[in-house]
This record gives structure tokens, C-alpha cells and sequence, in this order.
């Protein structure tokens, strides 16, 4: 099949992004007719890596379960842990020791800095910039050093457990947190030298990809693209769970609705991540990891339960519908990228493929999570 | 607030007041359900519930209005939403393989302090599962129906592009459904 292509005018050819395509970060494929480097129309093609959590949720037990949630997002998988075990405890009313709480919030801070910084890198290295994501790396890979003495694994963490921890923090985690604090302030400044105000950066983001607050609300996104769009919406704010309303942090909102205003809000979001470390560390109260009293087999009543948790990618949502028995009735997870992604193929229309693919970008898709 | 006007705008949905108040008396039920059942396996199976509308407790449930209808009704409650500002979470379905029945279940919430999660629920039969499509008022709502097409069989009636989304493209299963053979 040799011979140049000839396109005639007004006319369209359809161009396959994926499943295998540096800029998608996994197997997701977009099917999009072209009009020369314009799109005009885009299908995402799902199910690469389709592996149907939601059977397995429903034929184990809810412990069985535990490990299964956190290979949905393998770049924030602590989150997802948490949503789970939060969901569970409310199902079955079971009580957590403040220690463990304030734990599970400072471990999920990090792993949330730990995630905006990979994006950050692969985020400008989809721009072009490669040096940026070597620096982030580097970061990363002290929370994920932190992470790896407490939790046993350096990305698909199994550290929650139904009450509480699998292990308690000790003093060289703290010390190691707290060294990291002062770190990452100046490397978040470095890093606002190097990138934000690149007049390339800027030309590929601003104004560029536009997603309105109105098309957030229809197709249900949240999280850093929600407000990138001027919606001041963040689970741990609206609808606080864990000890989140202890904590004194801000949630970054801007309104431009452009990939730049997305961008800035997951850079300032670190920050505030950084902030609740700080106070988590500072006011982490003495006491047990696991409470007490515990029931050796965990059956929820029957009823359905919900539990949204805010993710580094938005809101994670999961419903837990009981019967009374050993394992879920139901398992449903809702995940954050899933509904970020479902406006893309709207969003793009009429877009020039390279803005769209940065767009893409900003839209931080981690696709285990989407297809789960 | 916003929970009691969304009730009350639901509420109207279901111009007989006899299955509302009807409706009362089964939470309290099954609240205390909640509490007694710590010891005993409590198994019995209670009257299948009633359409209405159902205020729930945040804290233990996740949500605050539980609202359960006739798919005829659906798009009509839908627009109540939409109107109120709500946005999509999720939509799902859930196989209740004894009643015959298959349940999809559409969760909405806003972006506001004014915390409120509606949950909206109907029934459909197993052998001919039909529902209406949301996917005109709610686009964000044609991923998650391709979805629970995929997983529970649910025929969404006037969807755009009704396909296997997650699934491969020629699959013919539903892999939810409890007498789902792999």
C-alpha cells in the first residue's frame, strides 16, 4: 500500500490516536476524522484494559477487595483505598481511631503530590519539554521512598485496612515527611520558573481547550477540571469525610476554563497538599491504629451505601449495595476520569489535533482507572 | 436549602399521597434493622418498596434523597434535577435476580456547600429491560448507559449509540447479571 494520499478538499479521513500512542498514557484510542489538522469529529474507544473490578468486588469477600483498589489509579492508588475502606465503614459502622484518620490523610496528601508531579512531567513532556519531567521524577521518588517503608509497595499501596492501618508510622517517616515539606516549597518555585512562565508553554495552553463550567456540570467532571472552570468544588471541602475539616487549606479555583488554568490548579494544589501534611504532622495525636473492637467477619447490613472521596483526579465515588452476606451485593466505582473523559469527544470538535492532544494532557487520564 | 426543594419538587411527581406515606414506615424499618441486626442474621425479605420519595441520613447512607419511579417518570424527575443545578455522578444498574427485576440507579450532586445527593432508582423486568434515555438532558449520561448496557443488558430507549463501550465490540454477555455463566 505504497503512494502518497491524496485529500481533496472538504474532504475527511479518519485518523486512529491509539490504543498504543505516546500521548494518550496508555491504551486508550480516540478515533478521529480529520480535516487536515483539524477535527471534526472524535470517538474515544474504551476497554483496552477493561477487567471488570466491579465482578471481582462482588465475588470476594470485602477484605479480598482491599487490593483490587488500588490498581484502578496506579499513580494515586491511596485514594482509591481510602474511598474503599471509608465506604465500608459506613456500611458496617465500624469506628476509626483518630491516629489512624490523620494517617490516612497525611499518606493520601502525599501520594496526591506524588501524582500531580508525574503529570506535571508528562504533561510538559507531552508539550515537549523533557527536562521538567526528570526533576519531577526525582520529588516523586522521595515520597514514593516514604510511602515504601510504611506501606510495603511503591505503588499499588494495600496500607488501609477496615478500622484502621496495616502498620503504624514511625519516627523516620516523620523526620523524612517533614524534611520533604521544605523540599518540595522550593522545588514547586523551581519548578514555576522553569515551566509557567515559558512563553512556548503558555501559547500551547492558554485560550486552548476550553471547558465550560456548564459542560462540567452535563457531563458530571470533577476534580482539577472542574475547577479549572471556575467551580469551586472539592469533595473534601463539600462534603467532608475523615478528618479533612481539621485541616486550614484553600481550594485553587480559576476561571479561564483553558488547559493553563487547569494546569495552574493542580500546581497550587500541591501546595495545599504540602499544607496539610504539615498540620497532619503537627497535630497527630498518640493512640492505636485499629480500634479495639472489630468484627472478625465484616457484614454490612443490607441497605445501599455511597462514599465519594476527592481524588488527585477528581471525585472518586462507591456504592456498596448489601444483602447482608460476606461479599457486595453490588460494587459499583465511579471513577473521576471516566467523566472527565466522556466530554473530550465534545470538547475537541473543531480543535487542531496537537491543542487537543495537549488538552488531553490536562485532563491528567490514568486509563486502569477509567476502564477499571 | 436545596434538599428540601428538590423534595418537595419530586414529591410532586407522585400526586398520590397514599404510597408516600406508605413509604415512611419502611426506612424506619430497616433503620432498625440497622441496629438490631449485629447479632442475628436477620433474612427476611421485606415488601418490595413502594415508588416515592425517601430522605435519608447523610452520614449513614452517603445521600440524601432516594427517590424511586416508573421509567415513564424518569425523564420528568431528570429535569427537576437538571433544573436544580445538579450535576451527574453515575449511573448504574443492579441485578435483583428474586424479584425478576433489574434496577438502574442514576446518583446527581452539586457543586456547593449546600451538600445534596439525589439518588433516583427504577425497576424495569428482566426479560425486557427498558428505560428511557437521559442522554439528551445529561450528555455525560451516554458513557455511563453504554456502560450499564454492557454489564446488566438495560436497553436504553433512544440512545445515540447504544455500542459495547468497555466491553469488546461484538460481546453479547452481561457479565453483572447474577446468572451470568463466564
Amino acid at each position: 500500500m505504497s503512494g502518497p494520499i491524496h485529500i481533496q478538499p472538504g474532504e475527511t479521513f479518519t485518523l486512529n490516536v491509539g490504543p498504543q500512542h505516546p500521548a494518550t498514557h496508555g491504551v486508550l484510542r480516540v478515533k478521529m476524522e480529520m480535516d487536515g489538522e483539524y477535527i471534526v469529529k472524535a470517538e474515544t474507544v474504551l476497554g483496552y484494559i477493561h477487567r471488570m473490578h466491579e465482578l471481582m468486588g462482588e465475588n470476594r469477600t470485602y477484605p479480598q477487595v482491599l487490593p483490587n483498589l488500588s490498581r484502578l489509579d496506579y499513580l494515586g492508588a491511596l485514594g482509591y483505598t481510602h474511598g474503599h475502606v471509608l465506604a465500608v465503614e459506613r456500611a458496617a459502622g465500624i469506628e476509626v481511631p483518630e491516629r489512624a484518620e490523620y494517617i490516612r490523610a497525611i499518606t493520601v496528601e502525599l501520594n496526591r503530590v506524588a501524582s500531580h508531579l508525574f503529570w506535571f512531567g508528562a504533561f510538559v513532556m507531552d508539550l515537549g519539554g523533557f527536562t521538567p519531567l526528570m526533576y519531577a521524577i526525582q520529588d516523586r521518588e522521595h515520597i514514593l521512598d516514604m510511602l515504601e517503608a510504611v506501606t510495603g509497595s511503591r505503588l499499588t499501596y494495600c496500607y488501609y485496612r477496615f478500622g484502621g492501618l496495616y502498620n503504624d508510622i514511625d519516627d523516620d517517616f516523620i523526620a523524612a515527611a517533614k524534611a520533604f515539606i521544605p523540599r518540595m516549597r522550593k522545588s514547586l518555585k523551581k519548578y514555576d520558573a522553569l515551566v509557567t512562565g515559558n512563553i512556548i508553554f503558555e501559547k500551547r495552553l492558554k485560550d486552548i481547550g476550553p471547558i465550560s463550567a456548564e459542560m462540567c456540570r452535563k457531563y458530571g467532571a470533577t476534580g482539577p477540571v472542574a475547577r479549572g472552570a471556575g467551580i469551586d468544588f472539592d469533595v473534601r471541602k463539600n462534603e467532608p469525610y475523615s478528618v479533612y475539616p481539621e485541616f486550614d487549606f484553600d481550594i485553587p479555583v480559576y476561571h479561564e476554563c483553558d488547559s493553563l488554568a487547569r494546569y495552574k490548579v493542580r500546581m497550587e494544589e500541591m501546595e495545599q497538599s504540602l499544607r496539610i501534611v504539615e498540620q497532619g504532622l503537627e497535630k497527630l495525636p498518640d493512640g492505636p491504629i485499629m480500634p479495639a473492637k472489630k468484627p472478625k467477619l465484616i457484614k454490612p447490613p443490607a441497605g445501599d451505601y455511597y462514599q465519594a472521596v476527592e481524588t488527585a483526579r477528581g471525585s472518586f465515588g462507591i456504592r456498596i449495595v448489601s444483602d447482608g452476606g460476606k461479599n457486595a451485593y453490588r460494587f459499583k466505582l465511579r471513577s473521576p476520569t471516566y467523566s472527565n473523559m466522556s466530554l473530550f469527544d465534545e470538547a475537541c470538535e473543531g480543535m487542531m489535533i496537537m491543542d487537543a492532544l495537549a488538552m488531553m494532557g490536562s485532563l491528567d487520564l490514568v486509563i486502569p482507572e477509567i476502564d477499571r | 436549602m436545596i434538599k428540601d426543594t428538590v423534595k418537595q419538587a419530586l414529591q410532586d411527581l407522585f400526586p398520590d399521597p397514599e404510597p408516600v406515606a406508605e413509604e415512611v414506615v419502611a426506612p424506619a424499618a430497616e433503620g432498625a434493622d440497622t441496629d438490631e441486626d449485629k447479632k442475628k442474621p436477620v433474612k427476611k425479605k421485606e415488601e418490595p418498596r413502594v415508588n416515592g420519595v425517601l430522605e435519608r441520613d447523610h452520614a449513614e447512607h452517603g445521600y440524601d434523597i432516594d427517590v424511586q419511579l416508573d421509567p415513564g417518570e424518569l425523564l420528568a424527575a431528570v429535569m427537576i434535577i437538571d433544573k436544580a443545578g445538579f450535576f451527574l455522578e453515575s449511573i448504574t444498574g443492579v441485578d435483583w435476580i428474586k424479584e425478576d427485576q433489574l434496577e438502574a440507579v442514576y446518583d446527581f450532586s452539586r457543586y456547593d456547600f449546600d451538600t445534596c445527593r439525589v439518588v433516583i432508582r427504577t425497576r424495569t423486568p428482566r426479560s425486557a429491560p427498558k428505560i428511557p434515555t437521559i442522554s439528551k438532558i445529561y450528555p455525560g449520561a451516554g458513557w455511563h448507559e453504554r456502560e450499564t448496557h454492557d454489564f446488566f443488558g438495560i436497553k436504553f430507549d433512544g440512545h445515540p449509540h447504544l455500542v459495547p463501550l468497555l466491553l469488546p465490540e461484538d460481546a453479547d454477555f452481561h457479565p453483572l447479571l447474577k446468572d451470568f455463566k463466564p
